[in-house]
């Protein structure tokens, strides 16, 4: 593989219902700085049916080109469809370095991408700069969290990377930019696209409240025990206008639902306030929440991990200490 | 000389650890407190083959050691000392004896049923005048053509509304004394045969323990287990078995309160820092360490014995006399370093204080396990 | 049907702690289990031997100590263990990772291949995929519920940020599946007594037709560049105080910040 003949850095402007979703908008902020750096374009490529107007917007984020695939096919996302049309525009455009959301649809197309491409793939990364000979540093959470490593794709091309959502900061929106707009048709192999029937998308109510676009949250762990504690930090969280949201202990123990967990299993968030509550601040829950503006951390246990990410830690029972905030907050309005 | 578990047994402790800490932990509380039988959790310990652990395959056992037994009641107890005891009263006392004396077709007849947990098992030996002095039976089996007929009644017995099947004592001769007791099987669905009072108990109050009374309950002949006259030695030697149960659920009650007044102690804290910090703290809790390890080896060399076939009686005697002194003296300590909270229901020691007591009771009380000893020792 | 499950032995890094004076991982008494998500996994596959009479083999790649989990795998009632080590597989990525589980897979009669949806050592999500893609298998990933018509084709719910959706696809076929999905089995008594009585086959790199450029280090393109401990920001302050009074000085923060 002559590495030299591949330049350019692509984004998978992953859409659902024909909206762009906001990682796509994240993931052409950082393109553009890398772009910039290495002197190269950027390249978004948009797959969907009847979606074509939609391009203006990447280009106003920072594409200087799309490409767009508009075909029945994929209206919905399924991972053949979609892997036949990126492979295709990889193998003719040659792009240097790929990047796609670490959304359940990035995470599902982004390795069968690489390994159709034969290339590397470095998920879930928190960081990414160019190295001294214009490589692509790719740095992930290792271990849970706590480690940091810095990934290279050395020989192979493009150098591929998922980012979570909310990890990356968009550009302005500046609406006078221009770009150039390509249609591409590629060629679909329908055996394999037919071995996936997609029956039915059903959307949840309960998952409505997305907690990483929450500006406070109030996070409950172990320390809430169950429901009724939970309850307590509900009030509370009206009463701030924010969200609850909660460890994976208290998922797993089936207290709360899965999409309001924080963490490495669960949704990095960044709100401007997170209350924990009852956490212990283990390094998978750290990774999630730790770059938050402000943390207020509750907690009956002295040496809790939380107490070090924490702005203002209180040493105390959260049963007794979140109603009495609640009403506090009540009466002075 | 081997100490070690086996990678078998490691496994096993795996799988018996998560299953106590998930499934039966959470209940503990609520089982003492509703004085309730925690059938659900049985059904769940039948799915998996922890009624019929040392029950060989043949006979639909899991074909396990009694190490492994032993293993399943300590850290059950850990959790709950009502789920412990009514897995010990189970195997020990019920189908060991079916085992170790039962003919071929009531092998056949009962263990493949007791070990899926389809039957629950109990043993009826103490009655309101024969409790240490188990030999004053008044309950009598008179043959009557083709059947058995019972007459009398047992009390404190474990599992009794439960269980399916009771491996009961009954005088056949009183003229000859001991050697006029026998051994029946009653199935819980024989005529004569029904379920007195309830006992209100200070501890193990989930554990279902009620009188058995017998009128006129017929059975047919071949329930007799074991040979005419020989169930006095019977239910000493299931007695032998049924206290490395016992040992082990006094052990698993002491290593439970143990865990919890580590966690308490290192999260209270007094006079600024927490409690496990203090001297007097962390030499009550080296000692209580120390007995609670030598006494886990008593209980595994006990069964050690009875996997390989050498006589337990005076070890089993030692394992259950020691862990049961044990479990008391590690549970009041327990409550004594939680303070007043110690005292209250919002914490478990207090349950296992009064759950430790009964194994200083029942199966023998420690004296009795002292004279077992002695008598091996000045024979 | 025959079904195989990949799994993983790992770290249990819920019980990972940081040493609060270095920030370095303390891995010491850290236990190894089967991954979450992958006993998920495992439990789908016995559930299709119970109503179908499918036959499940698991196979892990790793180090020798990876027998741990095969027997356990044997213990929950898999039909068949493989574990498949060798040092020329060592030091894999994802990619080699997957190139090596497919060719083990090559040479194995399959309807269902299942594995977890991640491993929570890396999390990275994969592996399945990739599998999936050496073989020329359809996939659905994030599964959480699984239905067989007894024949040929699977239903499966999967999850996605939203909700879920429902797709269909025909054996031979490959889902990834969550922990979540479902409650594991215990591993049976009789299963524990049997366990280390029966065979765990061990393969090594010869076993599978892989050229030796697409596994272990040499198959993968990514390679770590260096790592560091995560750098924490200074902690703030922290307060042992009544409720009362912490309530005013949380009241107090948010004013300051105006949060409220």
């Amino acid at each position: 593989m002559d590495i030299s003949q591949y330049k350019d850095v692509y984004v998978f402007a992953e859409q659902r219902d024909g909206v762009i979703q906001n990682v796509a908008f994240e993931l052409l902020g950082k393109a553009r700085d890398l772009a910039d750096t290495l002197g190269e374009k950027v390249v978004a490529i948009l797959l969907g049916n009847g979606i074509k107007d939609k391009a203006q917007q990447l280009i106003a984020s920072g594409a200087d080109k799309v490409f767009v695939v508009d075909n029945e096919l994929l209206k919905d996302y399924l991972t053949e469809p979609y892997a036949q049309a990126i492979t295709q525009i990889i193998q003719s455009q040659k792009p240097s370095i790929f990047l796609l959301g670490a959304t359940t649809i990035g995470r599902d197309l982004g390795p069968r991408l690489s390994a159709r491409n034969v290339t590397g793939l470095t998920a879930d990364c928190t960081k990414l700069e160019i190295g001294e000979n214009r490589e692509l540093q790719m740095t992930r959470p290792a271990f849970g969290g706590n480690l940091m490593a810095t990934i290279l794709c050395k020989e192979h091309r493009p150098q591929m990377s998922t980012v979570r959502p909310g990890v990356m900061q968009r550009i302005p929106v500046d609406n006078s930019r221009t770009g150039e707009v390509v249609d591409f048709a590629p060629n679909f192999d329908m055996a394999k696209i037919n071995r996936v029937k997609l029956v039915k998308t059903v959307k949840e109510e309960k998952s409505v409240a997305d907690i990483s676009e929450a500006k406070i949250l109030v996070s409950g762990g172990r320390g809430v025990g169950n429901k009724e504690g939970f309850q307590k930090l509900e009030a509370l969280a009206k009463e701030l206008g924010g969200e609850v949201s909660s460890s994976r202990a208290m998922v797993d123990a089936g207290v709360m639902e899965q999409s309001r967990q924080v963490g490495q299993t669960g949704k990095t968030v960044r709100p401007n306030l997170y209350m924990a509550c009852g956490i212990s601040g283990a390094i998978q829950h750290l990774a999630g929440m730790e770059e938050s503006e402000f943390i207020i951390a509750i907690n009956k246990d002295k040496y809790a991990p939380i107490f070090n990410v924490a702005d203002l830690g209180i040493v105390g029972d959260l049963h007794k200490i979140v109603p009495m905030l609640t009403e506090k907050l009540k009466t002075m309005k | 000389m081997d100490f070690s578990l086996s990678k078998t047994e490691e496994l096993f402790l795996q799988m018996i650890r998560e299953f106590a800490e998930k499934e039966v932990k959470p209940l503990a509380a609520e089982v003492d407190e509703e004085e309730r039988f925690p059938i659900e959790t049985v059904q769940k310990m039948a799915k998996i083959g922890l009624m019929g652990i040392p029950i060989p395959k043949e006979y639909g056992g899991a074909g396990g050691t009694n190490i492994m037994y032993g293993m399943a009641v300590e850290e059950l107890s850990r959790a709950c000392a009502t789920t412990g005891v009514i897995l010990s009263a189970h195997t020990s006392l019920c189908c060991a004896p079916i085992m170790e004396n039962g003919t071929e077709e009531q092998k056949q007849k009962y263990l493949p049923k007791l070990a899926s947990g389809e039957w629950i098992g109990a043993f009826g030996l103490t009655e309101p005048n024969a409790g240490t002095d188990a030999a004053g039976q008044q309950t009598i089996a008179v043959l009557d053509g083709d059947e058995w007929v019972l007459n009398g009644s047992k009390i404190f017995i474990t599992n009794g509304s439960y269980a399916n099947v009771f491996i009961i004592i009954a005088m056949t001769d009183k003229s000859l004394g001991t050697k006029g007791i026998s051994a029946f099987i009653v199935e819980k669905t024989d005529p004569g045969f029904s379920i007195g009072k309830k006992e209100k108990k200070m501890g193990i109050r989930g554990s279902a323990t009620t009188e058995l009374i017998f009128e006129d309950c017929r059975i047919p002949k071949d329930r007799q287990l074991g040979q005419l006259g020989k169930g006095f030695g019977l239910a000493m030697k299931t007695l032998d078995g049924g206290r490395i149960g016992i040992a082990a659920q006094a052990l698993g009650i002491a290593q439970g309160a143990m865990d919890e007044t580590v966690k308490y102690t290192k999260e209270r804290k007094q006079f600024g820092r927490s409690i496990s910090q203090f001297q007097n703290t962390q030499f009550q809790m080296a000692d209580l360490e120390t007995k609670v390890q030598a006494a886990r080896l008593l209980v595994r060399s006990a069964h050690y014995k009875k996997d390989h076939g050498m006589p337990y009686s005076a070890d089993a005697a030692m394992a259950k006399l020691f862990c049961a002194e044990t479990a008391m003296e590690v549970t009041t300590k327990a409550v004594q370093f939680h303070g007043g909270y110690g005292y209250t229901r919002e914490y478990p020691v207090e349950r296992m204080m009064r759950d430790a007591k009964i194994t200083e009771i029942y199966e023998g009380t420690s004296e009795v396990q002292r004279m077992v000893i002695a008598g091996k020792l000045f024979k | 049907m025959n079904i195989v499950v990949c799994i993983k032995q790992v770290p249990d890094t819920t019980e990972v702690k940081i040493n609060p004076q270095t920030g370095t991982l303390i891995r010491e008494g850290v236990p190894s289990i089967m991954n979450p998500d992958d006993k998920g996994g495992l439990e789908f596959a016995l559930q299709l031997k119970e109503q179908y009479g499918a036959h499940v083999t698991v196979i892990t790649m790793g180090l020798p100590q990876a027998d741990a989990i095969l027997r356990e795998a044997l213990a929950m009632g898999v039909d068949r263990a493989i574990l498949l080590t060798d040092r020329k597989l060592g030091g894999a990525d994802t990619l080699a990772t997957s190139s090596a589980l497919a060719g083990a897979l090559r040479t194995m009669d399959y309807d269902l291949i299942i594995t977890g949806r991640q491993a929570i050592d890396g999390d990275t999500a994969q592996v399945g995929p990739q599998i999936a893609e050496h073989l020329d298998l359809p996939q659905v990933s994030y599964l959480e519920h699984l239905e067989y018509d007894g024949n040929k084709t699977f239903t499966i719910r999967k999850q996605t940020e939203e909700g879920y959706q429902v797709l269909q696809m025909d054996a031979p076929c490959l889902v990834t599946v969550l922990a979540s999905a479902v409650k594991p089995r215990y591993m049976s008594v009789s299963g524990i007594v049997d366990a280390y009585s029966r065979e765990v086959e061990v393969w090594n790199a010869d076993k599978i037709d892989v050229p030796e450029e697409r596994i272990g280090k040499a198959g993968s393109p990514t390679s770590v560049f260096k790592s560091f401990p995560k750098s924490l920001k200074p902690a703030g302050e922290t307060f042992e105080v009544s409720p009362e009074e912490a309530v005013e000085l949380i009241v107090n923060k948010l004013k300051e910040k105006h949060i409220i």
